[in-house]
């Protein structure tokens, strides 16, 4: 084959594959780049939803949000409720693999019950939990009553709302973490536990210890990602039932940028809220890549 | 052992059930008896019709389901026509641009639609985009992370097979949807699980772009039923969460594996 053909060849492949991706990276230029590059733009600057004059703040935009009151109230809260819902829906979701994958009776049918709040649309189940905790005719308080406990003020009290909105969030998410514990397990090499028990693991815990937790590694690190990414962009209950109430206990990040962008239209704030936003996910995924790259892998 | 084991299972599964108890039972109760009788889960008063019939009425409930059934399927069709011709250009074709469009969908991995919600809301107010289901179509049109999806799926068939299809007369595009979509099936079918799951769920950006009831999809349009009910309504607003709920939930039940199949390899990926 002649280099002039060659060329031609590689010349016809390039057009060919532009073709394919044009449209793709068309859209990707529109509706990705350009408007994140847009939102890094207005964050340095005080610019308003109206207001016709604009003035560049640089990074002072920053450090005004670092001294926000509502904007660290809902940094603290949204981690607050990150700590409460990734570990519980990760122990919970882990626990009931464990269990489902051990029984053989009704195996389909735990599964489906507890993937079933993964389908259910979360703003109609939060009003669900609403009428559930509802302080006086509520189901829950009601069931607290009858068993001798005070009945509680779930979604009204400032001290209590953000757990219970990680009890719904733990309700929502638990099942999907079962699927992917449940889809991680069945990877494992069932040889192993064999071996293990003729090294002398004689006990369900240590079979847990030695073959299971190690060879679930990777699929934890995915969960407990998924888990946090998800947890940190928690929005819909909080618009359907709280609103950021009472008394701002549950603003959490993404309410703060819809309020200041959408309903304040403080565009130039919201959008380095959302900077902050972009970079705590992108901390997230780079501490779940450098362990990804260090963690031993056994396969 | 094994009793206790299902003893643990059975109990959580109720827990889970819990609020899908109480919200069919309280959907057939009048208002009377939800202050009254919380517990009894059979209403002794039937008030079923009454509470569905708001449910219908307060807000053009059908139409509202009609929107998300609309907007979730174009979304997904759309996403999948830009995505996996895309995808088999970056897994088997050479070209100059191919790093700097990976660097490009890794971008969009990472930037989520809230964090860019502010100029797109700008571009469409200045197209008149607002309140119309073109604006919750448009800017979900091209998914990243299905083009991150397929692409490792096409990088798995081998290179032969394209070459044979190639030699055979097929043009590229015919390869894409003839030859790549029926062997990518079970990853399209999964990313559709979860592309609809994802966008039927979605409140943030219908909360933004839409401000009229028979535009909403159901998560909005529940938000709008709420503000028009008067005092606790919890009957007609039970009734109005179980018609909302029913559709997913259904096609749930119907299509188990694809559902837990498909969300478990997007979630995995993901």
């Amino acid at each position: 084959m002649s280099a002039n053909l060659a060329a031609r060849l590689r010349r016809a492949e390039a057009r060919a594959a532009w073709r394919l991706a044009g449209p793709a990276a068309a859209l990707m230029l529109l509706l990705l780049l350009l408007p994140t590059l847009a939102v890094l733009a207005l964050s340095f600057t005080d610019a308003e939803l109206g207001a016709s004059d604009i003035s560049f703040l640089g990074l002072d935009a920053y450090a005004d949000l670092l001294t926000d009151r509502t904007f660290r109230g809902a940094l603290r809260n949204t981690a607050l409720y990150v700590l409460m819902v990734a570990p519980a829906s990760i122990l919970l979701g882990l626990g009931l693999a464990l269990l489902i994958e051990a029984e053989l009776a009704g195996r389909a049918l735990f599964r489906s019950v507890y993937f079933l709040p993964v389908v259910s649309l979360i703003v109609a189940m939060a009003s669900v939990w609403q009428y559930l905790m509802h302080p006086t005719f509520g189901p829950i308080n009601l069931l607290l009553r009858m068993l001798g406990f005070a009945g509680v003020n779930w979604l009204g009290s400032s001290d209590n709302v953000l757990v219970a909105l990680a009890l719904i969030g733990i309700w929502q998410s638990t099942g999907f973490n079962m699927v992917l514990f449940l889809a991680g397990l069945t990877a494992i090499d069932r040889t192993l536990y064999a071996a293990a028990e003729i090294d002398g693991a004689r006990s369900a815990w240590e079979r847990f210890r030695l073959v299971t937790w190690p060879m679930l590694g990777p699929t934890t690190l995915f969960v407990l990602t998924i888990s946090v990414i998800n947890a940190v962009k928690v929005f819909e209950t909080v618009a359907t039932l709280t609103q950021g109430g009472p008394a701002k206990a549950s603003e959490t990040l993404l309410w703060v940028i819809y309020q200041e962008g959408f309903v304040y239209l403080h565009i130039g704030a919201a959008s380095a809220m959302a900077v902050v936003f972009i970079v705590l996910l992108l901390v997230v995924l780079l501490i779940q890549t450098r362990v990804l790259d260090r963690r031993v892998h056994y396969t | 052992m094994r009793a206790l084991r299902l003893a643990v299972l059975s109990a959580g599964a109720l827990l889970v059930l819990f609020p899908f108890v109480f919200m069919i039972s309280t959907s057939l109760k009048p208002q009377s008896e939800v202050f009254s009788a919380g517990l009894q889960l059979v209403p002794a008063n039937w008030a079923a019709l009454e509470n569905y019939t708001k449910a219908f009425t307060r807000i053009p409930m059908l139409r509202v389901l009609g929107n998300g059934v609309l907007v979730c399927g174009l979304i997904v069709v759309f996403q999948i026509v830009f995505a996996l011709p895309a995808a088999y250009a970056m897994a088997k074709l050479r070209f100059r641009g191919r790093e700097a469009l990976f660097a490009l969908v890794l971008l969009g991995l990472l930037v989520p639609i809230h964090a860019i919600s502010i100029p797109l809301y700008a571009a469409a107010r200045w197209s008149g985009l607002l309140n119309t289901l073109a604006v919750l179509i448009v800017p979900f049109t091209l998914s990243v992370f299905a083009i991150f999806l397929f692409r490792q799926y096409v990088k798995a068939i081998p290179d032969d097979l394209i070459l044979a299809a190639r030699s055979d007369g097929l043009s590229e595009g015919a390869i894409v949807w003839r030859l790549l979509l029926p062997n990518a099936w079970p990853a399209a079918s999964a990313f559709a699980v979860f592309s609809v799951v994802a966008h039927w769920n979605d409140l943030y950006w219908p909360l933004i772009a839409i401000s009229k009831t028979h535009l909403a999809t159901p998560p909005l349009g529940l938000l709008f039923f709420r503000s028009a009910e008067v005092g606790d309504d919890y009957g007609a607003l039970m009734a109005a969460t179980v018609v909302i709920t029913a559709p997913l939930v259904l096609f749930f039940l119907f299509a188990q594996r694809l559902f837990i199949d498909g969300m478990t390899m997007t979630g995995l990926k993901g």
